[in-house]
């Protein structure tokens, strides 16, 4: 079987007069195998999985898989949702409430004869683990199960590509990669494209072997996860990412043989060591920093390896369950997270004076 | 006790909430589903019994089926006779009447289907005609409920229009509600209140199991097409 891509691009306008307008505005090739769509909330992600599947229109552009065209603007051609066999699990799941998980999975084969569509839906049931609950309605069965038949329902159907918007939240990390594993199970007999979109980070560090992160509508950047979550270009997908810390910046110099840059905080007299980037002195830059990445130290520590050391005191610190946020202020105001324990052993508390403990290669160099 | 205009109502009640069952069903679908950008009119024509004086109606209902109206004509050019003051006429008239209480309370429950659950029927293939049926009314089923009830109830208690259109011929157009009107005006209490104590006690009858049913089938779709 030859192996398919999915090809779309896609421009759509939102005149949203409550929402801040969004436009979609990208060419993405999908080759069979999972893809991950990557972004914060509201960067266009499902929008983009909508107009794939035939249920938004958009303004312009060509969406196609092996060169046959579902919706060509220049062409006028616009196949409706039911005839482009593209599956589309969404968040919610969709699964019909009033009817059994058979039922549920036999509904995408109407036109398929009574006989072969019961074998397809045992066939399927049993390659995603559920043929036991077939007499079931979907709220009669867990979370993680319902997921289950929800791909089953989708697949079943053999599509030509199918589209996942974050089908899995919710679910323990265990649950996801035996669900992920079933997954690319059956794909490895099917080779579609899957458009899978996430704005967990976490997902993307499992799943990923390519990874489209998006923003405003945009493709950011492209590549395996440690490419795209690791150098954010963009400071909302470096929150999204889950850098705590994005501090303006202005570099001072540049140490090509170390390999790191120096750079001063905005509106402080501090200066913090980073890895060399396409930067030259006196270009403001952001740099990020993940708060869980940062060292506390209720001593003026010596003797590291680390370039970065911060003297502050800390002005607030916020109990979130099994971790605790401390905002630290060393001139530039820094987030940092410890756990309840280091809090009590570090007898941090407001005021306090702290030093701060920065990797070189924690701290991320962002453009712009 | 008049059997005979019970009868009669009970035959008309049952009459208008069938018709509005069928006519009402593609109407409140598409005023639910679509995005016409004067639907808003259509609304307005619908709900209007809602508001108008059952008289105001019955006149404009009685000048439309007269011989010269338009209704009355197209009537006496395919039956041979005319539309006012027979039974025909009082279900054409109890239709227009009791339109708001049939589809008001199916576009209601239209419209609280999950849009999502349409997205993926479609998504599997479903065009829209196989989504309604198998997944927007099993999901309404107490919406459709309560417009069956509504309209054959409202019917059976309906006075003006029937006054209006259908005049007082026993056996034709004489209702419950007329028979006890004219009870009382003739000052047989003892008649008008035992009709009126019957109808009373249907009425309540009738709701009380349709709502109770209604309680069930918001847990749980029955519709047989639906179960499978």
């Amino acid at each position: 079987m030859s192996s398919p891509s999915l090809a779309a691009r896609v421009r759509k306008f939102f005149a949203g007069d409550i929402a801040p307008r969004l436009s979609l505005d990208l060419d993405i090739e999908v080759p069979p195998g999972i893809t991950i769509v990557f972004g914060p909330s509201g960067a266009g992600k499902s929008t983009l999985l909508d107009c794939i599947a035939g249920l938004t229109q958009p303004d312009a552009g060509r969406i196609s898989i092996d060169g046959e065209a579902f919706f060509d603007s220049e062409k006028k051609v616009n196949l409706p949702p039911q005839q482009r066999r593209i599956a589309y699990v969404f968040q919610t799941l969709a699964l019909f409430p009033h009817m059994t998980v058979e039922a549920n999975v036999a509904y995408g084969l109407a036109n398929v004869a009574q006989q072969k569509s019961g074998a397809l839906v045992a066939e399927i049931l049993q390659m995603f683990r559920v043929e036991t609950l077939r007499g079931r309605k979907p709220r009669e069965i867990s979370g993680g199960e319902r997921q289950r038949v929800a791909l089953a329902r989708s697949l079943v159907t053999l599509p030509r590509v199918l589209l996942l918007d974050e089908p899995l939240t919710g679910l323990d990390a265990e649950l996801k990669a035996s669900i992920i594993e079933d997954l690319r199970a059956w794909n490895a007999a099917h080779q579609i494209p899957i458009l899978y979109v996430t704005h967990s980070r976490e997902e993307v560090d499992a799943l990923g072997e390519r990874v489209i992160a998006m923003d405003h509508g945009k493709i950011v950047s492209e590549g395996t996860p440690r490419e795209v979550l690791d150098a954010p270009r963009r400071r909302r997908l470096a929150q999204a990412a889950g850098f705590e810390n994005l501090l303006a910046a202005t570099v001072l110099d540049l140490r090509e043989p170390d390999g790191v840059m120096r750079v001063r905080l905005a509106n402080a007299d501090c200066e913090i060591e980073v890895p060399l980037g396409h930067a030259a002195p006196g270009d403001h830059v952001r740099v990020a920093i993940r708060a869980g990445d940062i060292l506390l130290a209720n001593e003026a520590p010596r003797g590291l390896s680390a370039r970065n050391i911060l003297e502050g005191r800390i002005i607030s610190l916020e109990s979130r369950g099994t971790l605790v946020v401390a905002r630290v202020d060393c001139e530039a105001v820094f987030t940092v997270h410890v756990t309840p324990g280091a809090v009590r052993s570090l007898e941090l508390a407001i005021e306090k004076r702290v030093w701060l403990v920065l990797k070189t290669h924690s701290c991320h160099f962002v453009q712009g | 006790m008049n059997i005979e205009a019970l009868l009669l109502s009970l035959r008309l009640a049952l009459c208008v909430a069938a018709i509005l069952f069928v006519l009402g069903m593609p109407l409140a679908y598409w005023l639910a589903f679509s995005r016409w950008r004067w639907k808003f009119l259509l609304e307005a024509v619908v709900a209007l019994p809602l508001v108008l004086p059952p008289t105001v109606l019955g006149f404009y209902m009685l000048l439309a089926m007269g011989p010269r109206g338009p209704l009355g004509k197209c009537w006496q050019a395919a039956f041979g006779h005319g539309l006012a003051f027979t039974f025909a006429g009082l279900v054409i008239a109890s239709v227009l009447y009791s339109l708001p209480f049939a589809v008001q309370p199916l576009i209601a429950s239209f419209e609280t289907v999950d849009r999502k659950l349409v997205d993926a029927s479609a998504v599997l293939g479903a065009g829209s005609l196989r989504t309604f049926l198998r997944v927007i009314l099993p999901l309404s089923v107490p919406g459709v409920i309560t417009a069956l009830v509504l309209s054959f109830a409202h019917t059976l208690g309906e006075f003006g229009v029937v006054l209006m259109v259908g005049g007082n011929l026993a056996g034709v157009t004489r209702t419950v509600s007329i028979d006890i009107y004219d009870r009382a005006q003739s000052l047989d209490f003892a008649a008008a209140g035992r009709t009126a104590f019957l109808l009373l006690v249907i009425s309540f009858a009738v709701l009380s199991a349709v709502y109770g049913m209604n309680r069930r089938a918001a847990r749980r779709a029955w519709l047989p097409w639906a179960a499978k």
